[in-house]
């Protein structure tokens, strides 16, 4: 499978070309955040305050890091699972966020946001921290220090592997590929 | 009587807790592999060349497989002719203290389920203790990740209900936590006893090395089939399709009351941790 090479910012035009099953390769800066941090970003929002990085056309990576030993950027750092900011994503992507990395299922909500407003949700392998820290170059910490391993961190990567799990029209892999492969 | 010092099980426990968490078993790593041999969806077998790599890289570097290095559930059986010189629970709590700063592992434990402050040390541990015969204390750490175990489920069925309703709802379990848990996932299932017995023989079940089936007949035939129908489910390496969703179905059982059927599923991720010493 050829991976399709892309460079963020995650522009319309860029995301609406991919589709569900497409392998992909992340270049550029991405934002972390976990639980704690997406309830602090949507009351933020809520008080009619600015975020604290651009929203607009951004991706952001679900993941609360291991430490990084000496010599590392950063430790581990896997996908954590996604369902847990349902509540919270739809807000962020009526803001212009155009991709969101994490895994496992997402809810009806979130997917119709994404419908509306444009945006893709790539899932990155689960338990596989080690080797996707190695696409991670650089990473600092941008806001809620105090949240630790869930603060959000400002990352600069390099051909960071994703699939295309759900696209902009709704097109869903966990649902064709399992139906690929149910038996009765 | 035998003595045994706070600072041997701190150490000891320390140690098992970078090991468990850097280190996949021998057991899983076997599976891996012939699961990657097998798996007909080619997104499926990629996914799971990946982890393998991915295991190969936390070994060889000595960082965690899994960022979410878990709350650490530790399994204690200790012989009653041991004398532990300093508090047997402390000094767990200790080893795990050190080894989560030692061995660069994230601390994912809040203080209070409600108020969310981490405690900054993944401290404390769940410790199940069990008493023996004899003057040996062994240790096993098994660093539980969320992800996973978030996708629990318990159920006090009805003698009546029988060993069809366990499987219906096992499959169900499985099927409704689908890719949340990183499949290939090791189910572990827990019947009999009350209801929190029940979910400890689950989370007990998934210590079982891998390809290691039940001592008893009807158990061991019940894991193959529970096994062979939750791979018929397609979901697949990560939910995206294909063969492998389990590597194991594990089930351990306990006597029960007349009235009841209690049964627990617990699902391990694809790192299935553990690690063990004996002192």
């Amino acid at each position: 499978m050829k991976a399709v090479r892309l460079t963020t910012p995650l522009t319309q035009e860029v995301l609406r070309q991919l589709k569900a099953g497409d392998t992909v390769l992340i270049s550029g800066t991405i934002y972390t955040g976990r639980d704690a941090a997406h309830k602090r970003l949507v009351e933020t929002l809520d008080r009619g305050e600015d975020l604290p990085f651009n929203v607009k056309d951004a991706v952001i990576y679900f993941v609360g890091p291991c430490p990084a030993k000496p010599g590392q950027v950063i430790g581990s750092a896997g996908p954590t699972s996604s369902y847990r900011m349902d509540t919270y994503s739809p807000r962020l992507i009526e803001q212009g966020l155009t991709g969101m990395i994490g895994k496992g299922l997402r809810g009806p909500a979130v997917v119709d946001a994404m419908k509306k407003h444009g945006c893709v949700y790539f899932v990155a392998i689960g338990g596989a921290g080690a080797l996707m820290a190695r696409s991670i170059k650089e990473a600092k910490v941008i806001a809620y220090d105090d949240l630790g391993t869930e603060a959000v961190r400002e990352l600069v990567v390099e051909d960071f592997p994703v699939i295309v799990c759900i696209d902009a029209e709704g097109n869903n892999l966990y649902e064709q590929g399992r139906a690929q492969y149910q038996r009765a | 009587m035998r003595t045994i010092t706070f600072e041997q099980i701190a150490s000891a426990v320390e140690g098992l807790c970078i090991k468990a968490n850097t280190q996949i078993g021998a057991d899983v790593k076997e599976a891996l592999e012939k699961a990657h041999a097998a798996e007909e969806s080619p997104l499926g077998k990629t996914i799971i060349g990946h982890i393998m790599e991915n295991n190969a890289i936390a070994e060889n570097e000595m960082v965690p497989i899994c960022q979410d290095t878990g709350m650490t559930v530790v399994f204690v059986t200790i012989g009653q002719e041991v004398f532990v010189e300093g508090g047997l629970t402390d000094a767990i709590n200790e080893g795990v203290r050190r080894g989560y700063e030692k061995g660069y592992l994230r601390k994912s434990v809040v203080k209070d389920p409600l108020i969310r402050v981490n405690t900054g040390d993944n401290t404390p541990a769940v410790i199940h203790y069990d008493i023996v015969p004899g003057d040996k204390l062994h240790i096993m750490v098994a660093p539980k990740g969320f992800g996973s175990e978030n996708m629990s489920q318990l159920k006090m069925f009805k003698p009546a209900d029988g060993v069809e309703a366990i499987k219906k709802f096992v499959i169900e379990a499985v099927e409704k936590a689908g890719p949340n848990p990183c499949p290939p996932i090791v189910v572990g299932v827990g019947i009999g006893g009350t209801m929190e017995k029940a979910s400890f023989l689950a989370k007990k079940a998934l210590l079982r090395h891998i390809g290691h089936h039940s001592d008893k007949a009807h158990i061991a035939a019940l894991e193959k089939e529970l096994l062979e129908k939750i791979n018929n489910l397609g979901i697949g390496p990560q939910g995206l399709g294909g063969r492998t969703t389990a590597l194991a179905v594990n089930v351990e059982t306990y006597p029960t009351h007349i009235a009841g059927l209690p049964c627990a599923v617990n699902i391990n991720c694809h790192v299935a941790r553990h690690s063990e010493t004996e002192l």
